[in-house]
């Protein structure tokens, strides 16, 4: 397994984040922490060039939507140190209709496309990407499909009805 | 924020024209669409399009119970469907806590490392169709299909697998599918041999490609690069040696790796990768005669269907079969990440669960969509003829990249 453990991970941003990162979770051994977008890109720039943990790797960007909570929109982060062979998930969650989050396009170049999906399908808006348009749907396309309150099919259509076990 | 795709606006007086490569083109092996500024027969830049054959399996994951999901998977990279596959049941597994026996593990790698020279024949040998050399690619597309063989021996179809089960395979190998395994691995390397000594100093070959597209490792990692030609930039970053899944500790292979980055040294990293798939397999083969014999599953009943003859005649076997076809089995709400080599890089699921019989989300961490992304910055300054062997060793399949 990895070189350095998850408690000296999370130890290192305790000491210069303090209680701006916290942790809330640990499923499967993977490091999960949350934090606000003021500092996400602070935490990314020091996760990736700390000489201790080098998580120079990006894996993923994603979001994810709980419509329930006060923040439904959530931003994730994969990030992986090749060196230490650890992994670390970051999440950020944006109120509903302020879904502005700095880009990470700076610190890592493969995170243009990733953001461009994330945008496409939840509305996130990176502020400060080069080429933020819809990459994998239409261009005239005016909501943000993956949102939770989109459904998977029109719900009205008649063409599949069956007669004796609905829809 | 323009919600237009940028199209060239030439300046009349300039030498520069417009040129759309794909979307449909015999050179693009499959639908991308790359709109070019060229000057004569050098590229100025490119602005990729994706996303023509995007079917939303996102979304409709979030719609189906686990079990279902594995077609899916099978339409992403589907030049290596068996490894989404296992990769899928593997991240249902470890959601589900699903401890798997040795032989299924086993199993589990000859198929993975089939798929992988499968999907790296095709990538080497179109490599080679594209800068000229047609024999290669009609020599090895026969071992493709003995590949192929082997999973309609084990699963019943070729290319859209829908191979194994959460908790193991459907069925046990026969002994029909080991006989065409054993003679894959006997005959094989000669073949591979004489593909690599058609290719490998073959003057014309070695002047197309050495060179060609090169790329730091700098570079590779900043654009989330993996798989071959993340290692071939010369970083050994493989997910198999990193973080084993399905008993690939117990293995001895080696992960090769490249020196500058550029066409030549992905192809040679690919080939090498297939002369170590068939070590893996010959070891899990010889493996798989140390374990009992009859395992093909994890005893899992409320993942794993039970034989039709239970159903009809043992009212629990009924009640499994019934909750699993339903979509109706317990798992932990939780979230986790999986990742497993796929053929051309690291293939990730990250799955969110509420305790539902569906994910509540499930995103794919899709190799060829991230590799993609620098196809065109790195094109500018290329020949056209540059670009499309160039397009042809990042092995970038549209199913995955468009998802």
């Amino acid at each position: 397994m990895g070189k350095i453990t998850n408690q000296e991970v999370l130890d290192k941003i305790a000491e210069k984040f303090n209680d701006q990162v916290t942790l809330t979770g640990e499923a499967y051994g993977l490091l999960t922490v949350e934090t606000g977008r003021e500092q996400i890109i602070d935490l990314l720039t020091f996760l990736k060039t700390d000489a201790a943990l080098q998580f120079v790797f990006l894996t993923d960007i994603t979001a994810i939507h709980y419509p329930e909570q006060e923040k439904p929109i959530g931003v994730i982060y994969h990030l992986h140190s090749l060196v230490n062979n650890v992994r670390i998930r970051i999440k950020v969650f944006m109120h509903d209709g302020d879904t502005h989050i700095p880009t990470a396009t700076p610190l890592w170049d493969g995170a243009n496309w990733m953001e461009r999906e994330t945008y496409d399908f939840f509305g996130v808006i990176f502020d400060g990407h080069p080429d933020l348009r819809r990459i994998l749907n239409v261009d005239d396309m005016t909501v943000f499909p993956m949102r939770r309150e989109y459904p998977l099919e029109d719900p009205n259509r008649v063409d599949k009805k069956d007669f004796y076990f609905g829809r | 924020m323009q919600n237009h795709p940028v199209f060239f606006d030439n300046d009349p007086q300039s030498e520069a024209s417009t040129l759309n490569l794909g979307p449909t083109h015999p050179a693009t092996h499959g639908v991308f669409q790359n709109v070019l500024q060229i000057d004569g027969e050098r590229i100025l830049s490119g602005v990729s399009t994706i996303g023509y054959i995007h079917r939303a399996f996102e979304k409709i994951a979030e719609h189906r119970p686990y079990y279902q999901i594995t077609p899916l998977t099978d339409r992403l990279n589907y030049c290596s469907s068996p490894i989404n596959n296992m990769g899928w049941h593997m991240t249902v597994e470890k959601l589900a806590g699903i401890k798997t026996p040795k032989r299924v593990d086993y199993m589990r790698i000859i198929i993975m490392e089939l798929a992988r020279i499968a999907d790296h024949i095709v990538c080497n040998a179109i490599l080679g169709v594209d800068t000229g050399a047609l024999t290669g690619f009609t020599y090895m597309m026969q071992w493709r299909e003995k590949i192929y063989e082997i999973y309609e021996e084990v699963c019943g179809s070729r290319l859209t697998t829908n191979i194994g089960r959460i908790g193991g395979f459907e069925r046990n190998f026969n002994h029909i599918a080991f006989a065409k395994i054993r003679s894959f691995v006997k005959e094989y390397p000669a073949v591979l041999k004489e593909f690599e000594s058609l290719f490998n100093r073959n003057r014309i070959f070695v002047d197309r490609t050495r060179g060609v597209a090169p790329v730091t490792p700098e570079t590779a990692l900043s654009y989330s690069w993996s798989g071959p030609i993340l290692r071939a930039t010369g970083i050994d970053y493989d997910v198999r040696a990193m973080e084993p899944y399905s008993s690939y500790e117990d293995f001895d292979f080696e992960v090769p790796v490249g020196d500058n980055g550029d066409v030549y040294s992905r192809f040679l990293v690919r080939n090498e990768e297939m002369w170590q798939s068939l070590r893996l397999i010959e070891q899990a083969l010889n493996k798989i005669e140390k374990e009992p014999s009859d395992i093909f599953h994890a005893d899992v009943p409320e993942f794993f269907l039970p034989p039709k003859e239970e159903v009809y005649n043992n009212m629990e076997a009924l009640i499994y079969h019934f909750k699993i076809v339903m979509g109706e089995v317990e798992v932990p709400a939780t979230e986790l990440y999986h990742a497993v080599e796929g053929a051309n890089g690291e293939l990730g699921f990250y799955l969110v669960s509420d305790g539902g019989r569906s994910p509540y989300r499930l995103h794919f961490r899709r190799p060829s969509f991230i590799n993609y992304q620098m196809y065109a910055p790195m094109s500018a300054g290329m020949l056209l003829s540059d670009a499309i062997i160039n397009m042809s060793s990042l092995n970038v399949i549209a199913g995955e990249l468009d998802a």
